[in-house]
């Protein structure tokens, strides 16, 4: 497909880097700044632009009237939304604004239908969201979901004394009478996809496949503490919270808020009237102290400096056992960060261009690709695929065991009008059926691609 | 240093070298040529197989930075001119090494120059070889490389930016491969409409394909050493056009496919070349009408030679050794302006040069008004300042290599105007330049030493400087 992304920030930069993973788009920037394009240019194979993504000939240069998808995420709403309409006038092109200010967001229909915009997405939003989902599930570092809610994905450490630990990937359904399936295992550096045989340790990341009824189920026989939490304390009152701080209490979770500047807690305060706003520096730990860090059951730093989100989980691990959830703007160190063990870590950018780039797999669909949801895990090393099997599927009908599947790819899930099947040997995949697909060879099309070569000419 | 993924790609530029190899083996086997045929194919073979070994080598690790994209760039020019000189060396037509490595280098590098005193005296299939290498040298081997041969890593723009021609190498499309795919399809395109046209002018077909090839990389190897000069005016009429052609962008080329055709007529640096192109002709057909018997004539060779100056392809239909001073001398200088960024010819490039004029006229603004703002503007698009500074620095270090280079062939005692010319010849891959290295002289009587300074001159020039000078820079070897 031919793909506009306008804005080189992070969010496009992470967006160029998984479209062009996929090999088979054509993709071109557009950036007011000749040092962004040219950086980007020389990292990837796409095509540069330097321009305004508002004006008509940048737009034409970067070919607007045969692409298929413009993607905007400049850092101005006002950019973002004038380049989508530009471009709706004067291309054909599906358009994606990333658009931030809260007063625009109550306008998204506006936006979608009279100005002809496919998707609108919240930054903040997106990552309050995947936020509270992590709170409504404690136990897991990420959770990814596919076949409309009903199974998920979801990572976590295998604790000290765990039933998982020192046993056989194979044996876990028998032991905890439990259907799921481990689709990956994270040990040191190593990301596996695995068998049978394979033995797992306390101290792996391993992810597991489940449908929502078995989770809490699950979770209770591996010996892992599980169950909704209670309160949370969030440091940083800026937008990503008060989206999180009313998700939050939808669910009934109370909310305090700490919050320096005293004008901010004020607006908070008219924004969320029930949430507890603390008018206090969160980074002073006395304060945390003081307002009862020890007794939460999960703390969430949300402050703009990442290196004091990360500073304040390390010192609220020592104090509390609760859920602990750190925003990182900064993606490049994740491997140090996740070396911390600071629990879930949110970065609200990634999230975003994760959203985008499902969109533009969605519209692939569309066009005759057949991946219905697509989730990045295992810290991106491994991809999570959902296909929908064709009638004329070649796979289709034929017991998985008589299917040669290549080592790094695992079958994970069949989803059977709406019954979340975890595949044994003799199950087979029919038509319409979705399924769920691990693999750490990225950039998948087809659930074909999986098979060993020449098993099926 | 990635020197795997370098050795890999030398690999594989080996290989289309081999592949290259065996239309002089076709050529053999048509004219029935046993030595011909037993020299080109163990060549090729060699090729092949020192390639294939080569290929063999999978770098783990796929990133190149920009340093590895010039280093690619510099050692696949040398080496595949060092293989493909081996079929004139062991053939026994160029008894020396370093003989056959300059009209090799000279052929790559699409300069024309040669060492033979006799061209007739080559065999078809060594003909049809130097030609060639024009061809593939004159839109580049690693342009191919990547048209044809799958890669998954992103960061091959910078070898296609050390092998491309100009001061801002852009893509036509987003993807890498694409373009460079475009690239040789409008290349082979334009080539077979030439030998079309040469095959109406009652060339036979080894004549059309050579001379085509000679032509379409701008390079300069004829079949005599007579050059065009034998042929029918409507053949040299022809190539008279083909060299303009294939001296402008090739980027223009694709906006004329996609039916962008006014954007092709508002590239500035198209209307100066031709505007330069008309004006030269034009003066140095009155300057040397009294030498022809009429001004059609002086016009035709007038055109003829200022196309296959300016675009540095070389061929010569009139000993212009004798014309008078002002039209050799604006020959000369043509040498250095060179043809359009972006086509196979060589030179300084036609945008770099005005781009220069830009800049003096921003300076001596500046020196009336020191603190005026002024932007260099091309195409009515504003210039990167990064750009502006690089022509400038490419200007300054061709001067003073070329300074370097006259100054060293001068131990071989000629006379300065052939010293001058067969430096700016070659660093601009010309081919003939006036006096001892006139169009119907060649660079035989060179000493080994300034052969090989001129090969290097030619690669130079080819490879625009940088990425020949980071081969003999420290700091491009260091950890």
């Amino acid at each position: 497909m031919n793909i506009i992304v306008v804005g080189c920030g992070n969010v496009g930069k992470k967006i160029v880097e998984m479209l062009c993973l996929e090999k088979e788009h054509n993709v071109t920037v557009v950036d007011t700044r000749s040092v962004a394009i040219n950086a980007i240019v020389n990292q990837h194979d796409v095509m540069g632009v330097i321009g305004s993504g508002t004006s008509v000939d940048a737009l034409t240069d970067a070919g607007v009237k045969n692409a298929d998808i413009l993607i905007a995420v400049t850092t101005s709403d006002e950019i973002n939304l004038l380049t989508c309409l530009v471009a709706r006038k004067i291309g054909k092109c599906q358009t994606i604004a990333r658009v931030r200010n809260p007063e625009y967001n109550k306008e998204v229909s506006l936006f979608t239908k009279d100005f002809g915009l496919s998707m609108i997405i919240n930054p903040e939003r997106a990552a309050a969201a995947v936020i509270a989902r992590n709170l409504r599930f404690p136990a897991a570092i990420s959770i990814d979901t596919f076949s409309k809610g009903r199974a998920e994905i979801l990572k976590f450490r295998i604790p000290d004394n765990s039933t998982l630990d020192n046993s056989r990937v194979a044996d876990i359904v028998g032991k905890l009478n439990c259907d799921v399936l481990v689709c990956g295992v994270e040990r040191n550096d190593e990301t596996i996809i695995p068998h049978g045989d394979f033995v797992l340790k306390s101290g792996d990341y391993i992810s597991v496949l489940m449908s929502l009824k078995t989770e809490t189920k699950f979770f209770k026989k591996a010996g892992i503490k599980s169950g909704k939490v209670s309160d949370t304390m969030i440091i940083g009152g800026g937008e990503t919270a008060v989206y999180l701080a009313s998700l939050l209490q939808q669910s009934g979770i109370n909310v305090k808020i700490l919050e320096k500047d005293s004008n901010r807690c004020d607006e908070l305060c008219n924004l969320l009237p029930k949430a507890t706003i603390i008018n206090a520096d969160g980074t002073d730990n006395k304060q945390l102290l003081e307002e009862g860090l020890a007794n939460a059951s999960s703390f969430v730093s949300l402050t703009n400096i990442d290196e004091e989100n990360i500073l304040l989980s390390m010192f609220a691990k020592t104090i509390t056992n609760g859920k602990l959830i750190t925003k990182i703007n900064r993606i490049a160190y994740d491997d140090v960060i996740n070396g911390l063990d600071l629990g879930t870590t949110i970065c609200p950018k990634n999230i975003t261009a994760e959203y985008i780039v499902q969109f533009v797999r969605a519209k692939k669909n569309s066009m005759g690709s057949n991946i219905e949801t697509m989730h990045r895990i295992l810290n991106g090393k491994a991809e999570a695929l959902e296909f929908r099997i064709r009638e004329n599927s070649p796979i289709a009908n034929i017991p998985l065991q008589n299917l040669s599947i290549n080592k790094n790819a695992i079958i994970a899930c069949i989803n059977r009008n709406g019954n979340i099947i975890i595949p044994r040997g003799n199950d087979v995949m029919m038509p319409n059926d979705t399924v769920i697909v691990v693999t750490t060879a990225l950039g998948h099309k087809d659930i074909s691609e999986i098979l060993k070569r020449g098993k099926f000419e | 240093m990635n020197y795997k993924i370098i050795l890999h790609t030398l690999g594989l530029a080996l290989i289309i070298e081999s592949a290259g190899m065996l239309l002089p083996v076709i050529c053999a086997i048509c004219y029935g040529d046993m030595q011909d045929l037993l020299i080109y194919s163990l060549c090729a073979l060699l090729c092949l197989a020192v390639g294939a070994t080569l290929t063999i080598i999978k770098p783990k690790n796929k990133t190149m930075y920009s340093r590895e994209g010039f280093v690619i760039a510099a050692l696949t020019w040398i080496v595949i001119s060092l293989f493909g000189a081996i079929p004139f060396w062991i053939s026994g037509y160029i008894p020396s090494y370093i003989d056959a490595l300059f009209e090799t280098v000279s052929g790559f590098t699409t300069t024309g120059a040669s060492i033979l005193p006799d061209v007739g005296a080559l065999s078809n299939a060594h003909l049809l070889w130097r030609s060639f290498t024009h061809w593939i040298g004159g839109m580049g081997v690693l342009v191919f490389i990547m048209a044809v041969i799958p890669h998954d890593n992103g960061s091959t723009m910078y070898v296609l930016r050390a092998e491309s021609p100009g001061p801002s190498v852009g893509k036509l499309v987003p993807k890498l491969k694409s373009s460079a795919k475009i690239l040789y399809l409008i290349y082979v395109g334009l080539t077979l409409i030439q030998v079309i046209f040469m095959l109406f002018g009652k060339a036979s077909l080894f004549e059309a394909l050579t001379l085509t090839f000679g032509t379409a990389g701008t390079g300069g190897f004829a079949l005599t050493n007579a050059s065009i000069a034998d042929y029918s005016p409507y053949i040299q009429k022809v190539i008279t056009v083909f060299m303009i052609l294939f001296g402008i962008d090739f980027s223009l080329y694709y906006l004329i496919l996609t039916r962008k055709i006014s954007s092709f007529f508002k590239s500035e640096e198209v209307r100066v070349y031709i505007l330069i192109i008309l004006i030269s002709a034009l003066v140095i057909s009155l300057n040397t009408n009294y030498l022809y018997p009429n001004f059609n004539t002086s016009l035709r060779h007038g055109f003829f030679q200022v196309a296959s100056i300016i675009t540095t392809t070389g061929y010569t239909t009139t000993d212009f050794d004798i014309w008078p001073a002002l039209s050799k001398t604006i020959l000369v200088i043509l040498m250095f302006v060179g043809a359009c960024a972006g086509s196979t010819g060589g030179g300084i490039k036609v945008s770099r040069i005005l781009i220069l004029f830009k800049s003096i006229r921003r300076e001596i603004k500046l020196a009336a008004h020191p603190k005026a703002t002024h932007k260099i503007t091309m195409n009515a698009k504003s210039v990167d300042e990064g750009t502006v500074r690089s022509v400038c620095v490419y200007f300054g270090v061709f001067m003073a290599l070329f300074a370097l280079s006259v100054l060293i062939i001068s131990f071989d005692n000629f006379d300065p105007t052939t010293n001058f010319t067969a430096v700016a010849a070659t660093v601009n891959n010309v081919g003939p330049g006036l006096s001892l290295v006139g169009p119907t002289r060649n660079y035989a009587e060179f000493s080994n030493l300034s052969k090989i300074v001129l090969s290097l001159d030619m690669l130079i020039g080819r490879l625009e400087i940088f990425p020949i000078l980071m081969l003999f820079s420290p700091r491009t070897w260091r950890k």
